[in-house]
């Protein structure tokens, strides 16, 4: 769907060259939730924003949908924009125009009739549920209720994508989610490829499928979400990983200090629900001693690991871990 | 007293109304231009803004007394004559136009950035972006500068007045300088303080009726 080939992008200062973002390249598929996760000045917002050429890249080809969109003029460009919708961290409404009007807006710059214009809008408004807020100035609506809108807006010409820059960042931890519940909704009913940047790592947990991770203008890490938070490869990933974690109790087992044998297990997707430990412990002659622990709940699935000594014999000690294993638990003696 | 004061003015509404049409009609498109021209904006044209820029800079260097002056042939080409309350719009006009462009360019530059990036995402045009977004989301703060423009218009009459303009400030400077009519002066100062009172008055009230932030 969205294809990104060695992306550069340099912001002229005087004589000089900075590089916002360095030979990026990566693909989004359709239908896909894809997150871009780094931190502030990472060079996030510079990518996406080449995605749709408000900000031209200086190196690099982005080809959507099979156009090279790098190569388009101005005109096939304006056109081009009205598949790829966007939204914003301010929202960025029109204060001057009410709930209705700011929707309403793109389908009157796209031509449509009054009468096409009223009833797509209405549809939008219920859409994201704003039906009774149809006249009301952004003034007058909360954060949550103003991302609702500019959604709706984005929406409005029937865009195949979706991009969206830390559209949840200026909200509560509660309306965050409930904005995120939509734009989940909107990929899964209306087929949309949404592309995400961010810096909260809860919004890549609860709704992307695969997410780069970025550090100075570089993408260090694709992953998928379920494999990002079960093996994190790059320093970057893991420190976003931690600062989720609510206890850092990992941090803090130091295997000298224990007699038995310390691993760390990884469990992702269904063996997370499963009683596989349980299950280790009544087949082999071995004692646990569960040291630390967590589980996430990720978009479609659990994520989690468990850090245990194991005390018994080395010979069941092993088979137990080969048993883990036969379990797809990853085991990583510490 | 009062048929004195009515007919000026009566003369003074006419020349400040037109000339802040004229103004406006020569200004407003000036104000735009800038904006949109300037680096970063949405149509860039650095040349076309440096050019447009000291343009407006240099007539507004100029006394407004001086202006109309020079303004006389032009106000002959226009309206056959020099003197009188319709050839004084003229100058009235030119002169108002670059204060007019400015006025207009810093309201238009207060529209949030993140609008205008909007526009620009939904694959809107230039001049889509000027009426639909950058206009729209300017009202309140436009209207305040043709109020600002109107309460100068209404200042610089006063002056032209002085050179043959006709209008209130005419009459004070006849009755008052010349004729030794202290109270035909006051009387007319007291008319235009309350013109300029009445109009500020009103456009605070218009723009924080209209806008919506
Ligand atoms: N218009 C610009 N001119 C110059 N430098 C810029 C501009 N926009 C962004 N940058 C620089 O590019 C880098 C990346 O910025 P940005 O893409 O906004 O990061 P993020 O969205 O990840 O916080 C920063 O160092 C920033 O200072
Ligand atoms: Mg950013």
């Amino acid at each position: 769907m969205i294809e990104v080939q060695n992306l550069s992008k340099c912001f002229q200062n005087g004589n000089e060259c900075i590089w916002a973002i360095k030979n990026v390249s990566f693909h989004v598929n359709r239908g896909e939730i894809f997150g871009i996760i780094g931190l502030s000045g990472a060079g996030k917002s510079t990518l996406i924003r080449c995605l749709n050429r408000l900000e031209e890249p200086t190196q690099g080809k982005i080809i959507i949908d099979g156009v090279d969109i790098t190569a388009l003029d101005k005109r096939e460009l304006r056109a081009k924009r009205k598949d790829i919708g966007m939204i914003f961290q301010h929202f960025n409404l029109l204060s001057q125009k009410t709930t209705y009007e700011n929707i309403a807006l793109p389908l009157e710059l796209a031509g449509l009739g009054k009468k096409e214009i009223n009833s797509r809008v209405n549809e939008l408004l219920e859409y994201v549920g704003l039906r009774d807020k149809r006249n009301a100035y952004p003034s007058q609506l909360s954060g949550g209720q103003k991302q609702r809108v500019a959604i709706a807006r984005a929406l409005a010409n029937n865009p195949k994508i979706l991009l969206s820059d830390e559209a949840t960042s200026a909200l509560d931890p509660k309306t965050t989610k409930s904005i995120l519940e939509l734009l989940n909704r909107i990929r899964n009913e209306l087929g949309l490829t949404i592309v995400m940047i961010t810096h909260q790592i809860e919004v890549v947990k609860d709704i992307c499928d695969r997410v780069a991770i970025m550090e100075n203008g570089e993408i260090v890490e694709i992953n998928t979400v379920e494999e990002l938070f079960r093996r994190p490869k790059s320093k970057t990933a893991k420190a976003f990983i931690s600062s989720l974690k609510s206890d850092v109790q990992e941090e803090f087992v130091i295997p000298e200090e224990f007699n038995g044998r310390v691993v760390r297990l990884s469990f992702w997707g269904d063996n997370a629900k499963k009683p596989i430990v349980s299950h280790m412990i009544k087949k082999f002659n071995i004692d646990v001693n569960i040291l630390s622990g967590n589980i996430s709940q990720l978009m479609s699935t659990s994520a989690g690991y468990l850090i245990v000594e194991l005390v018994g014999e080395d010979g069941e000690i092993q088979a137990a871990i080969d048993y883990l294993k036969s379990q797809d638990v990853d085991v990583e003696v510490m | 007293m009062l048929e004195l004061i009515i007919p000026s003015l009566l003369q003074t509404v006419y020349m400040v109304f037109f000339s802040t049409v004229f103004s406006l009609l020569l200004g407003f498109p000036m104000g735009v231009l800038l904006v949109i021209t300037e680096k970063g904006g949405i149509w860039e044209k650095p040349t076309l803004y440096r050019i447009l820029d000291g343009i407006i800079n240099v007539l507004r260097s100029f006394p407004f007394l001086i202006l109309m002056v020079l303004l006389f042939p032009l106000s002959r080409l226009i309206v056959g004559k020099t003197i009188g309350t319709t050839a004084t719009i003229v100058p009235l006009s030119v002169a108002a136009a670059p204060f007019v462009a400015r006025v207009i360019e810093t309201s238009l530059k207060e529209v949030d950035k993140g609008v205008i990036e909007f526009g620009q995402s939904i694959g809107a045009t230039v001049p889509q972006i000027i009426f639909k977004i950058l206009i729209p989301e300017a009202m309140p703060s436009l209207i305040m500068g043709v109020t600002l423009t109107i309460v100068n218009l209404i200042g610089y009459s006063a002056m032209a007045g002085a050179i043959g303009g006709g209008g209130l400030g005419d009459l004070a400077i006849r009755y008052g300088l010349y004729r030794f009519q202290t109270d035909v002066m006051v009387v007319s100062v007291v008319v235009i303080v309350i013109l300029v009172q009445g109009v500020q008055f009103l456009g605070n009230k218009l723009a924080s009726r209209i806008n919506k932030k």
